[in-house]
């Protein structure tokens, strides 16, 4: 197992590796592109043009931008020429919030994927089983900008049950950090529970007739104990690896459109607004930021699937 | 005269499809004593396994309807409550299935799956509970078991997974044993340890064994008795030698005449019984095999009941109409058993 980890984790470097080469080449190695213009913003004079070609090299070759570009990123000297903030410093503000946002989103959706997956897999064909996977469907064609805004003017609006947008920091009050971020939570809940209770549905249904679920209701097992340790069990293995994707793609921002409409200031937004006023620097650096945890969770659902499934511990 | 250890008296199992009612048990009866072995053949979709799984509850469904009854220590397993038979299952009746591979848990170690059969039914400690299992393990012959407790399935052999199957099995020395099909999936050398694992294995717990196949080399290896099923009902019953050395019904005859005998020349192409077993969506009228027999007469319209019919023998049933002296004239073929004859290599 402490092999199979390390092997994962060092491809994730050797991967992490690969995706910041592509990143750089997007935005830097375009032709006809300038990307000192580009970097320098729309304000940007002829000095500030030549400073930010000098310091990201783009007078030298290709390999020595390369690193000029990954070194500035790394050690937070990303300057956003539009504002004059430093990008790096920026994100890890603003990263706090996200984590605020995506986390608990993150536990209620899974919690509530298997409550629901598994009531519409035990009851199968019945009432409640065919409203769930309505819901389920409703609950993932939905757009995100359309559910977040409906449930603001209806709970935080026509309703005064929840505040109208903000946020507030989790050390100077966690009641009323959780009541903000109630409504932002369930907009990003509802997306995720209809798809995921719907896979674990599938998966338990295909795992009823499996072989090994006879053996274990012959073995003298109540209902529940062969749901619990063998059903449910062997058909987690998939929602976890596609956990690991939502949640690292989310952690990056990908929620923007609920900070954006919620008005919390995470990086999701910092991103989005970034992209609207065609600001390179934030976008620059979001990517990377984003590649980093869908590597790195990757590695961490692979090496979560080995700990659940022995077999697959064997391989790479 | 003793109360058998398990009484199964006009089991009918069938099950409600788009297509029609299929019959999948028609009528079978068997008793089953402490310490016997009793063998039940037919081919595929014969009815055996429905039978057995039957008898362990794992039919149950919502398109499925029982009739008759299963008498196991006083209570009937056809219509026990899904409370009862979880009591029962694993303690007094208990099960191996065909395929070890898929039959055991992929994600759970060797030494729970055990050691979870042994928790359901007795209130005894993780510990306690793995320290039985690697004796059991040892007791069918897992080499180091006490260092294998916590390998996982794809780790053992075929064999070695039909060991664990069995020791899991026989853990809490039930009363019926029920092997399905066991060594189909192994390889002959392992299905030779696995047959004397079983028989020694019951003899010692004086378990009754129950044993499907479609192998009569098994068959004459380890059963008491033998059951012969064909498209759900039970067409002969005996014991071992009734049925080997002397077969009543025309379909014992086409098995006993499809296996190829040491002692005899080989023949060029098997005997094998013509046609195929009918659906169980539509059953022929009367006797089920009438269609593929070729002693079949006009009485076979009507459904021979199962009875003994060769006088001394009063356990030994069959359900064929062929008078006695008829069965003794059309058994052999070619100086052998059998319904067909096989082209003889001279």
């Amino acid at each position: 197992m402490a092999r199979f980890i390390v092997r994962r984790m060092a491809s994730a470097i050797l991967l992490l590796f690969a995706v910041s080469i592509v990143v750089f080449a997007i935005f830097e190695v375009i032709p006809s592109y300038n990307p000192a213009r580009a970097i320098a913003g729309r304000n940007a004079t002829a000095t500030t043009v030549a400073e930010v070609s000098h310091k990201f090299g783009f007078d030298k070759p290709v390999y020595v931008q390369y690193a000029k570009t990954m070194e500035l990123i790394f050690t937070g000297q990303v300057i956003d020429y539009n504002d004059n903030l430093n990008v790096d410093s920026q994100f890890a503000q603003r990263f706090p919030v996200t984590v605020s946002l995506v986390v608990p989103a993150a536990l209620i959706w899974l919690a509530g994927a298997v409550v629901l997956g598994s009531i519409s897999a035990l009851r199968v064909g019945g009432l409640a089983d065919r409203g769930l996977m309505v819901a389920a469907i409703l609950g993932v064609s939905i757009p995100v900008f359309l559910l977040a805004a409906v449930l603001l003017y209806a709970f935080a609006f026509k309703l005064p049950w929840f505040p109208n947008t903000g946020y507030v920091t989790l050390p100077d009050n966690p009641a009323q950090w959780a009541y903000h971020l109630f409504l932002p939570w369930i907009s990003i809940a509802i997306l995720s529970i209809g798809f995921y209770s719907r896979v674990l549905r599938s998966n338990l249904l295909d795992m009823v007739n499996e072989d090994f679920v006879r053996t274990a209701r012959a073995k003298g097992l109540t209902r529940r104990q062969v749901f619990n340790r063998h059903v449910l069990r062997n058909s987690l293995m998939p929602i976890v690896t596609m956990f690991g994707l939502d949640f690292a793609v989310l952690l990056g921002g990908a929620a923007l459109v609920t900070e954006t409409v919620f008005n919390l200031p995470g990086i999701g937004q910092y991103e989005a607004q970034a992209i609207g006023n065609l600001d390179v620097p934030p976008i620059l650096v979001g990517a990377m930021f984003t590649a980093f945890f869908v590597v790195l969770f990757s590695a961490i659902s692979d090496i979560v699937y080995a700990l659940l499934d022995p077999r697959v511990r064997l391989a790479g | 005269m003793t109360e058998p250890l398990l009484d199964v008296q006009d089991l009918q199992v069938s099950f409600a499809t788009e297509d029609g009612l299929v019959r999948a048990v028609d009528g079978v009866s068997f008793t089953l004593d402490r310490g016997e072995v009793v063998a039940i053949v037919g081919e595929s979709g014969s009815g055996k396994s429905v039978t057995v799984m039957t008898l362990m509850g794992l039919t149950r469904s919502p398109n499925a309807r029982f009739a008759g009854s299963a008498r196991l220590r006083g209570g009937d397993l056809v219509t026990a409550s899904e409370q009862e038979l979880e009591r029962v299952r694993g303690k007094e009746i208990a099960m191996i299935f065909q395929d070890p591979i898929s039959s055991l848990s992929p994600v759970m170690r060797i030494g729970n799956q055990i050691a979870e059969q042994i928790r359901a039914h007795e209130k005894v400690s993780k510990a306690d509970a793995l320290d039985r299992a690697a004796d059991l393990m040892e007791r069918v012959g897992i080499p180091r078991a006490r260092d294998r407790l916590r390998a996982y399935p794809h780790e053992f052999s075929g064999g070695m997974r039909q060991r664990v199957m069995i020791a899991m099995a026989l853990s809490l020395s039930p009363g019926v044993l029920i092997a399905d099909e066991p060594t189909t999936a192994l390889d002959v050398t392992v299905q030779a340890q696995i047959l004397k694992e079983i028989k020694q294995l019951s003899s010692e717990s004086d378990s009754g064994v129950i044993f499907v196949t479609h192998d009569l080399g098994v068959v004459a290896d380890i059963a008491d008795r033998v059951l012969v099923m064909y498209a759900g009902r039970l067409v002969e019953q005996g014991t071992l030698d009734e049925i080997f050395f002397d077969p009543q019904h025309p379909y014992t005859w086409g098995l006993m005449g499809s296996v190829t005998r040491v002692d005899r020349d080989p023949p060029r192409r098997l005997p094998a019984i013509p046609g195929q077993p009918p659906s169980l969506l539509r059953v022929p009228e009367g006797c089920h095999f009438r269609p593929r027999c070729r002693h079949a007469f006009d009485r076979c319209r009507e459904v021979p009941p199962l009875e003994s019919r060769v006088p001394g023998y009063p356990e030994h049933l069959d359900r064929c109409w062929l008078d006695l002296a008829d069965k003794h004239a059309k058994r052999e073929v070619g100086g052998r058993i059998g319904l067909a004859e096989g082209d003889v290599i001279k």
